[in-house]
């Protein structure tokens, strides 16, 4: 337990580290996950090829070879300073490479949770749009999307609570965030694992309860009785 | 092709989809061709490095990798599938004794990081590489996979149970006769995706230096001094398991859900066990 109190500092850097690249691969997953959607919804063929093979790519890969293959690419591309500052924040050039890696895995499963969420509202109502007269942009504006938009929350809420369990990941490559932390002090404090694991388990938990929480309020703002 | 989103497209919709179809295809060649010609220039496709990797002690370690992958994911998945199916029970029980610790046990690893798991069992209970991994991926997927079980076991309409009941049977024989038969088919599609994410999970033995896949690939890397090459290689080998097992999950769902057994029940949870998130472990 005293190991938990006297390294609280690091723990606390850790948890921190671990929520700035929850944030910045969440931001990134998304957009390019939302781009990816609309690719496989389209209705040209070519860029619905290039989000299924995007998807079927990232997605059967583990996420340590995306890591690993992203630290290994992106210097070699020529992009060498990807650090910057945000406030009093430094996030080194390493810490940028290991969050692309991240949000380039979650965007598929984000893809697939956004197109899950446009296919599962009925054509009819697009139909009944066209049919009183709504132009494509009216009918997407004011009856596709509101109605996508609600079917979209679970899924990507259970994304985004696997990219905060993911991030652990970056930990084999030592960005120094929550389970690097852990790994650390197990092999210096042996015989305190059990606490170690305790306490750093249960500040993931509480992400996830975070998470989790979120999305079924916001769920059930927007619920309708349909 | 018609979806929610659009018409089937005329004649001139169409034209100008062919147009587009050109324009996308040439932009994703170009980006393509710019990282190749750019890891060409850096030297990552250079002459020796073929002749590196043409050496067969260089396959048989892609060979021992694979291998120490799947002796960890089959003997991971197996033992899930039976943490699964007894949690799964006990959520359904009718005791609170049972319910209640099955429900802290399965929702704690559920939402506690794999990596973690690893190194805990490996740190505080075991000290053995194998078993440590196997146990952890035993403790997350078992977890994961007792909410399928339970969410398979729901679905069974609830007529089923009640006409059970009614001809005389005990809530043991109901389950054992009645429900878990007709929640088969949606487990087993189930089941089949989960293998996907072992195999991918079994990656981060890592952590306590488990040497399988990707660790075997890191070091063919090191060996032949190119690193993007054989992490690619490592990268095809788990697309092409992993992309077959989930054509066969597709499969194995159409084909149970046509029976007929699980009709509606089969399609309302085909979203929990199907569902992207679901998927997405490391």
């Amino acid at each position: 337990m005293d190991t938990l109190i006297e390294n609280f500092d690091q723990i606390r850097d850790g948890f921190l580290t671990t929520i700035w690249l929850l944030i910045f691969s969440g931001v990134l997953s998304t957009i390019l996950g939302t781009v990816l959607a609309s690719f496989r919804v389209s209705p040209v063929r070519s860029l619905r090829a290039i989000g299924t093979s995007y998807v079927n790519t990232f997605r059967n890969t583990p996420l340590v070879l995306i890591l690993a293959l992203a630290i290994a690419v992106i210097p070699t591309l020529g992009f060498n300073s990807l650090g910057f500052s945000i406030g009093i924040r430094n996030f080194n050039t390493f810490f940028v490479v290991a969050a692309l890696g991240l949000a380039a895995y979650t965007s598929a499963f984000v893809c697939e949770a956004v197109r899950s969420g446009v296919n599962s509202v009925d054509p009819g109502q697009a139909e009944a749009a066209r049919s009183v007269g709504m132009s494509f942009l009216q009918s997407l504006r004011m009856v596709v999307l509101p109605q996508a938009f609600r079917a979209v929350i679970p899924p990507l809420a259970s994304t985004y609570i696997a990219l905060a369990k993911n991030t652990s990941v970056v930990a084999i490559f030592g960005v120094p965030e929550a389970a690097y932390v852990m790994r650390k002090l197990s092999n210096q404090f042996t015989t305190d694992v059990w606490f170690i694991f305790g306490g750093i388990a249960l500040g993931y938990v509480a992400i996830v309860a975070i998470l989790a929480t979120a999305s079924s309020l916001l769920e059930r703002r927007l619920a309708v009785a349909r | 092709m018609s979806t929610v989103l659009f018409d089937s497209p005329g004649p001139r919709a169409r034209a100008r989809h062919n147009v587009l179809t050109v324009v996308a295809v040439v932009i994703a060649l170009a980006i393509l061709g710019w990282v190749i010609w750019k890891l060409w220039q850096e030297g990552e496709f250079s002459a020796d490095l073929w002749e590196d990797l043409a050496q067969p002690n260089i396959w048989n370690a892609y060979g021992l990798g694979l291998a120490a992958t799947l002796k960890a994911a089959v003997s991971a998945i197996i033992l899930s599938v039976l943490f699964g199916a007894v949690f799964a029970v006990a959520r359904l029980s009718d005791r609170i004794y049972f319910r209640l610790p099955a429900r802290i046990i399965v929702e704690f690893f559920r939402s506690v990081p794999l990596l973690l798991l690893i190194m805990f069992v490996y740190f505080g209970l075991l000290h053995q590489l194998y078993w440590s991994l196997v146990l952890a991926l035993m403790l997350y997927n078992g977890s994961v996979l007792a909410e399928v079980f339970r969410a398979g076991v729901l679905a069974v309409p609830r007529g089923q149970s009640e006409a059970a009941q009614a001809v005389g049977m005990r809530k043991g024989q109901v389950m054992r006769l009645v429900l878990l038969p007709q929640s088969v088919a949606i487990m087993l599609p189930a089941i089949v995706s989960q293998c996907v994410i072992v195999l991918k999970d079994t990656a981060l033995g890592q952590i306590v230096s488990y040497r399988e896949l990707v660790a075997e690939s890191q070091g063919i890397a090191q060996f032949v001094h190119h690193n993007i090459v054989p992490l690619c290689i490592a990268a095809v080998i788990y697309i092409a398991i992993n992309y077959s097992l989930s054509k066969f999950a597709v499969y194995l769902q159409r084909a149970l859900s046509q029976r007929g057994r699980t009709s509606e029940g089969a399609t309302a949870t085909s979203d929990v066990t199907f569902g992207p998130g679901a998927n997405a472990g490391a």
